[in-house]
Parts: structure tokens; sequence; C-alpha cells
């Protein structure tokens, strides 16, 4: 999924203070799932600008709105009754999510209440963990499913570095390393030969060649 | 100009070599680099030039080995991967070669969150490996990354460096033989000071047959006190320095401690010199290159023979 954090109350009341009608969406696909951006923090965030709006003795009116998807047209659309009834539009959607509905309503102001971050993974209740860069040529199959790219500090195909102690990262101690994952999983397989293949350097332009990646399916299309 | 890789002599000769390290200073002062090469010259072989060694901006490693060389000295241009992209690392060993350095050490570099840039986008466009073998290719088969033809190739002896403190340890050495495939001619290693490792770890290396195909520096630094002995077993990441060290060196007045770490600088490439495969030290003074000529001397190294 999409992960994400929300942005500090203080950015967020800096960003919307010249405004009266704000409408706060919600998104109830990723940053749902990595409680930032659903329903539930919805209410919550409405709620203190609420709270702080009255406090400040300011008149402002906060509504709440959740889609189930920010970034598709078919639920962005279930704004367009509504939109114009509001100065400004508070979106806990991720980058993306933020992007689209701008793109479907040019005039409106439409105000990120997120820091998007990364593709990751829960790994336990309130923990979620980088581990893909979407690059476009996916090479997990060598790597004993642990990306080096995303998971190790400097992304060497041919790793590990010199600074790899005790399992972990001399980057983040809290982190592993992922060269020794790759190398403790491929021995438990049985596929070190996989390490002796040097790894020519990476493609970078299926990640970044040609400015943004779009998907173009035509069996997709009607 | 010299023609050819001093350091390739030397060590194709059968000598044991002798290699120092440069730290270029934090400023754009020519002197600093050339006083280091007057300090060095003559009592080791070849001079490493870091670059930007710990994520700290400092006078660029190719402008300090043209200034070394300048001094007759026998540079060796280490590159980090961390900070240039292929277009960038392919000009530069061109750029080297016809300035007349012929000997380059490929490294991926600490990471920029140590330096004093931490807010860096980090590279890493290639690493070190994918480095060598890019060097080794434009060197040998006179073409760049996608094929394209040089009009005329680099001339460069290629260094990659390997950590035998690392973990996982069995691993080390089948990648020292990965970065030997990939095109590496020399080796430098780590700092040792666990020479028991050390030498577990030239036994795996010996196993795979790769101390016949590199010529293996092991690394050498001299510790200036006792303090310093703690910050590096503490602090510097994949550094191994037994507690026997440390000891060692709070055991005598602090007067004394830059002798005593000298002396066991002095003990540990006699105790190389024995092992085989070992066939050079390469000494890390860090701001210390005046300590050099009194180790190499000491280490019955000096004269430096002249091939």
């Amino acid at each position: 999924m999409i992960t994400a954090e929300r942005k500090p109350i203080t950015e967020i009341k800096e960003m919307i203070a010249p405004y009266k009608k704000v409408l706060v969406v919600g998104c109830g696909s990723c940053v749902a799932e990595c409680a930032s951006g659903g329903e539930k923090e919805v209410g919550l965030l409405a709620s203190a600008l609420r709270m702080d709006a009255k406090a400040s003795g300011k008149d402002v009116e906060i509504k709440e709105m959740t889609l189930d998807r920010q970034c598709v047209y078919e639920f962005i659309d279930q704004l367009t009754d509504v939109i114009d009834q509001y100065d400004v539009i508070l979106s806990l959607g991720c980058g993306a999510g933020v992007q689209a509905v701008a793109e479907v309503f040019p005039k409106a102001l439409i105000l990120p209440a997120l820091n998007t971050t990364f593709i990751g993974q829960t790994k336990e209740a309130g923990l979620w963990i980088e581990n893909c860069r979407g690059c476009g040529d996916c090479k997990l199959g060598y790597f004993a499913a642990v990306c080096p790219i995303t998971r190790c500090a400097k992304g060497l195909f041919n790793g590990p570095c010199g600074g790899s102690k005790a399992d972990r990262c001399e980057v983040d101690p809290d982190v592993p390393c992922a060269w020794q994952l790759i190398v403790t999983r491929l021995e438990d397989m049985g596929r070190l030969d996989l390490l002796c293949k040097v790894h020519p350097p990476a493609d970078w332009s299926k990640q970044q060649g040609k400015g943004p990646r779009k998907i173009y399916r035509e069996d997709q299309r009607s | 100009m010299m023609t050819e890789s001093w350091l390739k002599k030397i060590l194709q000769s059968g000598h044991f070599a002798v290699t120092a390290e440069c730290g270029p200073p934090k400023g754009a002062d020519p002197e600093v680099v050339k006083n280091k090469g007057r300090i060095l010259k003559g009592h080791v072989d070849s001079v490493n030039v870091t670059d930007n060694q710990t994520g700290v901006v400092r006078l660029s490693s190719l402008a300090a080995c043209a200034l070394l060389l300048a001094e007759g000295l026998d540079p060796v241009l280490q590159m980090v991967t961390r900070d240039r992209n292929r277009i960038a690392l392919q000009s530069d060993v061109l750029g080297a070669s016809a300035l007349g350095i012929r000997n380059i050490l490929c490294l991926s570099g600490d990471h920029q969150s140590f330096g004093n840039q931490p807010q860096a986008k980090g590279v890493f466009d290639i690493d070190s490996i994918q480095f060598v073998q890019t060097v080794r290719k434009m060197r040998d088969a006179g073409e760049v990354i996608g094929g394209d033809k040089l009009t005329q190739p680099p001339q460069l002896f290629i260094g990659a460096v390997e950590n035998p403190f690392a973990d996982p340890l069995k691993y080390r050495a089948s990648r020292l033989a990965t970065k030997a495939e990939a095109g590496a001619e020399f080796i430098q290693t780590q700092c040792i000071y666990n020479i028991k490792r050390f030498k577990e770890w030239m036994g795996l290396v010996r196993d795979t047959g790769v101390d016949g195909k590199v010529y293996i520096l092991g690394g050498i630094t001299p510790l200036k006190s006792a303090r310093m002995a703690e910050y590096m077993a503490n602090n510097v990441a994949g550094m191994d320095l037994p507690e026997e060290i440390i000891k060692r060196m709070k055991s005598v007045p602090q007067k004394e401690q830059r002798q005593e770490g000298m002396k066991i600088a002095v003990e540990t490439i006699q105790e190389l010199q024995a092992i085989k495969g070992v066939r050079g030290v390469h000494i890390m003074a860090i701001e210390w290159e005046d300590a050099v000529p009194q180790i190499v001397q000491e280490a019955k190294l000096s004269p430096r023979p002249q091939v």
C-alpha cells in the first residue's frame, strides 16, 4: 500500500487559516489501512480543527467526507455536487489522490493534509516498513524476495557494503541489513549460487527515464 | 609524466607494497595536499586520495590527485558512487587518465547521513562492483556502459576495497571473489586490529584461490590515543577493534600513546608480511601523515624499491 503520515497540526492550521468553509476529505484505501487518512482520521482532524477554531473565536465551518478511493474518477465524482460550497478541500489522500481531485476540479483549492511516504507493508500493529520503490524492473527473484534497492540504505545490487555488523545496517541500527537477510535466505534455500553473478548496472529509465511514468493498456480502454 | 601505474609495477615485480592515504582539506588550499605529499614522498609507493570521506565536503579527490602527481607521487584516485551517476563517474575516469592518474579505487562510499550534508540525495546509480566492472570495460574493451566506443581508453590500475570484519564472514570471502571477477586488480582492506579474524578471512580467501588473482593490501591505521581507539571501536561503522588493543593503549601514559599506537601498527605490518596472499599494506594515518615514514622504517620496509 501507499503509506502516509498526517502533517503536524500547526502546519495544517496555517494552511487553512485564510478560509471559512473547509471540507476535510479522506480516502478509504491505502491511507485508511495505515491509519492516516481514513474516515476515522478525518473525524479526528476535523474535531481538532473545530475545537481550535472555537478556542480562538473563529467562525469556521468544517465538514467531513470520505471517498472509497481518492485516485479514481468514479469516486472523486461524489464531490461534484458539494465542492462549490467550500473555500478549500483539505485532502487526507496520498499525493496521487490530492492531484487526482485537483485535476477533476480545476478551479477548486485542494490542500494536502498528509505527507505521502512510501510503498510499504504493515509489519505489525502500528509499524509500517518501506519495501518497494516501484523501480519498474522487479528483481526480487534474484534476491530471495528482499529488495536491496529499497531496503539497503545504499541500494546495492552486489552487496553487502562494509558496514554491516551483527545483522544491522550501519546507517540505522534499528533496521536489519537487507544483504544479511538476502544472504541468510538464499543460504537456507541452497541458492547462494545466485550471488556469484555480478548484477549489471540497473535500468533506471524504467523508473525515471522520461519523467512521470504511465501504464497504457488497450484491453482496458473499452 | 608517468605512463604506467607505479603501484602496479611494484606489485608485479613481487615487492611488498606500501601505500598511504592523504585526506584532502576542508578548503581550497592546494598547499595542504602538496605538504602531505612531500611528507609521504619516497617513503611509500603510492598515495590514496579519499573522496569526500564520511560524506564530508572536501577538496575533490581528482584535483588532489593532480596536485600529488605534479609533486612526483603516484596517486590512487578514490571514487565513490554515492555522489555521481554513471555519466559523471565515467567522465571523471576519462579525465583522471588524461591527467596522468594511473590508479583508481572504486567504492560505494560512506552513507551521506554520516557527513555534513545529511539532507543530500545519495546517488548510488551503480554500486562499487558495477563501477569496477565499468572501469575495466572502459579500459580493456574501450567502451562505456551501453557499448559506445571510446576514442581512447583510460589507462588505470583498478582497485576495490573489502572489509574482512563486517558480517556475514563467510560471504566476505566470496564477495572478494566477485570483486575480482568484476575486474578488480588490487584490494585494500579495512583497518586491521583483529589479526585473528583477518587470518581467518585470508584462509577463506585462499580456499577460493582469489589471492592469486588480486593483490591484497592490508589496511593499517595507527592509533593516536586510547580515546581514539575507544571512539573507533564504538562509533566507526564496520570497525573491529578488540578490547585488548584498547587496554594496551590505556596501559601507557597519555604522552606515550602515539608511540604505542605506532608500535601496534608496526607489529601488525610484520604479522601481515607473514600471511600468505598478503601483498602489501595500506597505511591510513588519519591527519597524521608524518607518522608514516617512521612506521615504514620501523617495519623495515624502507627504503622503497625502484622498479
